[in-house]
């Protein structure tokens, strides 16, 4: 049976089936990306509604480039012009969209659960962007994505994930989407970040949480920064220098981890705060593919919740002609002193 | 003269519980007797109790009617109208209305309206404070005069350990108890829930249950120092309740009460659904245990219901941004029996005893079912088997975790002064 999707709202309710199918279908997406000509008709016809309430340039411009390549058209709210100021209410902006007939909603919004609460009342689907401290279910399947293609697996990994636990919604996506396939987690940060009741999220996956860097590396296959979130924090946080001091990934502390371990960053990064230069730019880096694969994870969320796979297991982006790159307005570019 | 006939007596004051009918005139309880005693009078209008439980009438010392100021969730009409339904027979309205109910002629107003159209008694709370704002003590002994029954700067605690010194020390002089809503500021700022597994799985902020003990510490402590009469409002933490047993085996003049969305449900069953965010949040399992071994022991003294209607305007919103509090009335009767008497943690004797003595008590007032005392009487069953549908509700709002719930017993009938406010 293929599986269908209504929404995407979180990665814990999904089966390792459902999960490693999304994995899948977005495999032949990754290659349109290396096409000079990137545009598919797949969606064409179709509007994808993009209501980003908290502050996003990756995961917008992301969420909009794949429905583009898809050949959907977007329309675009931003928390900055939008009514929620004029003292609309979340959802009757979500029916307002939902009057001009998009076919599915990106969105994305500071509290947890908000995109749960707008699919109950919505009838198209509504796909999670991140949701406060909650999921981020796009990100956490387009890290598995390339964690699979530099492992070459995403089954039973030794997984550590460093900074700011308490408020990633990375975290919890990764956890929750890695644990089905048998990978034990190392959490690491400052104890006000990592809580224990971490350990007990997801049911079945071992989850750990230690205070020292040094102890949280050892044996490591895969190595998860996270972004160190000042907008975030309720808390009064550590200073940064102790941060930089018990909690930085430097060249040496890497040392610790497996010798073929990668390290992944959801971006933007502060570059000598949580993660040192020397690491950011090394060979065990995966940021700017993880970046890539966005693009590709997000286009085959969008195919699969606007339309639904096709039974007979074809898929758009291996039906692409040749000539699909030869066509007129696949020009050579004019030269500059003509 | 009303005649309540064929009914089973259950009266915590006489420890009665037995087979009796009762005789009511006007206003008052003329005679209570046994069955059949009053089967030879004429004129009698009778209300057949057969198969039901007869009790004083309930009392809820924790509500919130909205009126004065948000009148579009509930009014002293609509939130009274609803406690009959829920079978009380009084209510302890709380003072965090707009303006804030700290002055007298704000106590006249709502004494009066609800001596106008109010269906049940309405005894109200007045702030400890001016504007609940915890700087100067209000004017409670002019409120107290204008018919207060305590004070509280309830939907927050007495702000300083200094200012609640001198409001305990002060009410005592009034012989009026303090009601506190135990929560410790700095620890619960942010929370919309209980921290805890669940909120850390779905990402919402969490406040430990020591924000509720702390606050009960400190004030456990000062009715020590003062001698004053202490009442812990809604009391969900077994670390708070067991301040309570301490400060009661040290003879202090503490007392608490306990909601029953708090013995029923638990942090778990939260699912951003703003009809589960309520202060204090939803408890773990382990305080829901211990909330329900003092409900039988003793160690808690009544059943309140917090009753906190919004308007599905400001409720029905992103859990985040919802307001704390849910409907309490109608279904208070019917999760009690549940999850208290039907389980038989406790007995029918007490769950009447923790709505009508138990309260009746912290507050200085008397409930019971004798000669000459007011015809306040709550009749309900233990059997008949209903749902509840919110829609049916005359409340102003809809905000209840519990709407769609099957119930096995529930309020049959309300008498207040000796007039049928009620009836299934």
């Amino acid at each position: 049976m293929t599986p269908r999707f209504r929404d995407l709202l979180a990665l814990e309710p999904l089966s390792a089936d459902e999960l490693t199918f999304l994995l899948d279908q977005s495999k032949p997406f990754q290659e349109i990306q290396r096409h000079p000509l990137k545009k598919l008709a797949t969606l064409r016809g179709k509007t994808v509604a993009l209501a980003f309430f908290e502050n996003s340039t990756r995961t917008r411009i992301s969420f909009g480039t794949a429905a583009s390549r898809l050949g959907a058209d977007t329309m675009n709210l931003q928390a900055e012009a939008s009514s929620l100021k004029k003292g609309e209410t979340l959802l009757d902006t979500a029916f307002n969209l939902n009057a001009m007939k998009p076919d599915c909603l990106v969105m994305r919004h500071s509290a947890s659960g908000a995109p749960h609460y707008v699919a109950r009342h919505l009838d198209i689907p509504v796909i999670n962007a991140g949701d406060g401290t909650h999921e981020h279910p796009s990100q956490g399947l387009l890290d598995a994505l390339t964690i699979r293609d530099r492992k070459g697996t995403i089954n039973n990994l030794n997984v550590t994930i460093l900074g700011d636990l308490q408020h990633s919604r990375v975290a919890r996506s990764n956890i929750h989407l890695l644990g089905k396939f048998g990978c034990r987690f190392t959490l690491c940060g400052p104890s006000m970040w990592v809580p224990r009741e971490l350990e007990k999220i997801a049911a079945g996956t071992p989850v750990r949480c230690v205070y020292r860097i040094e102890e949280a590396l050892e044996g490591a296959d895969v190595i998860i920064m996270l972004r160190v979130q000042t907008e975030r924090l309720h808390e009064p946080s550590i200073s940064p220098n102790d941060y930089i001091l018990g909690y930085q990934l430097n060249a040496e502390r890497l040392k610790r981890a497996k010798p073929d371990a990668i390290v992944l960053h959801p971006g933007p990064m502060n570059r000598g705060i949580e993660i040192a230069p020397e690491v950011a730019d090394g060979p065990q880096s995966c940021v700017l593919e993880q970046v890539t694969n966005g693009v590709a994870v997000r286009m085959a969320i969008l195919y699969l919740l606007v339309t639904g796979a096709a039974e007979d297991g074809s898929h758009p982006a291996l039906q692409v002609p040749v000539e699909h790159n030869r066509r007129a307005t696949d020009r050579v570019p004019a030269k500059k002193d003509s | 003269m009303l005649l309540i006939r064929n009914g089973r007596v259950i009266d915590p004051a006489s420890k009665t519980d037995a087979a009796m009918d009762i005789l009511i005139d006007g206003e008052v309880i003329k005679e209570v007797g046994t069955p059949g005693k009053f089967s030879s009078l004429k004129d009698v209008q009778v209300i057949d109790a057969s198969g039901l439980i007869v009790a004083p009438g309930f009392i809820d010392m924790h509500v919130h009617l909205r009126e004065p100021g948000q009148e579009s969730s509930e009014t002293i009409e609509t939130g009274t109208k609803s406690a009959a339904r829920g079978g009380f027979t009084a209510v302890c309205c709380m003072p965090n209305t707009k303006p804030v109910h700290d002055n007298a002629s704000i106590t006249r107003f709502i004494v009066d309206k609800a001596r106008s159209v109010g269906a049940t008694r309405v005894w109200p709370i007045g702030a400890a404070s001016v504007e609940s704002k915890g700087e100067a003590i209000a004017e409670i002994a002019a409120m107290k005069e204008a018919g207060i029954v305590a004070v509280s700067d309830d939907g927050k605690p007495i702000a300083t350990a200094r200012l609640a010194r001198q409001v305990m020390d002060y009410c005592n002089s009034l012989d009026l108890p303090v009601i506190e809503h135990s929560e410790d500021v700095s620890l619960a700022a942010g929370a919309v829930m209980r921290e805890g597994v669940t909120s850390t799985r779905l990402g919402l902020r969490g406040m430990p249950g020591a924000a509720e003990s702390v606050c009960v510490a400190r004030d456990v402590q000062i009715a020590e120092l003062t001698g004053g009469r202490l009442h812990v409002a809604h009391l969900s933490a077994k670390s708070s309740l067991d301040q309570v047993r301490w400060a009661k085996s040290r003879g202090l003049r503490v007392t608490c009460e306990v909601t029953p969305h708090h013995f029923t449900l638990i942090d778990e069953d939260v699912q951003y659904d703003s009809r589960f965010k309520m202060n204090p949040p939803l408890a773990s399992r382990e305080d829901r245990e211990a909330l329900i071994a003092g409900l039988a022991d003793g160690a808690v003294d009544a059943i309140a219901t917090d009753h906190a209607p919004h308007e599905p305007a400001i409720k029905d919103v992103e859990f985040d941004r919802a307001p704390f509090g849910i409907l309490g009335f109608e279904t208070a009767i019917g999760l009690t029996l549940e999850r208290l008497v039907h389980t038989g943690k406790i007995s029918l004797l007490r769950l009447v005893e923790l709505f009508t003595t138990g309260p009746a008590r912290v507050l200085g007032k008397e409930r019971k079912l004798a000669v000459g005392q007011p015809a306040d009487i709550t009749l309900f069953s233990t059997t008949q088997e209903w749902k509840y549908d919110v829609k049916d509700s005359p409340s102003k709002s809809r905000n209840s975790p519990f709407d769609g719930r099957t119930f096995k017993g529930g309020p049959m009938a309300t008498i207040v002064a000796g007039k049928i406010v009620y009836k299934r």
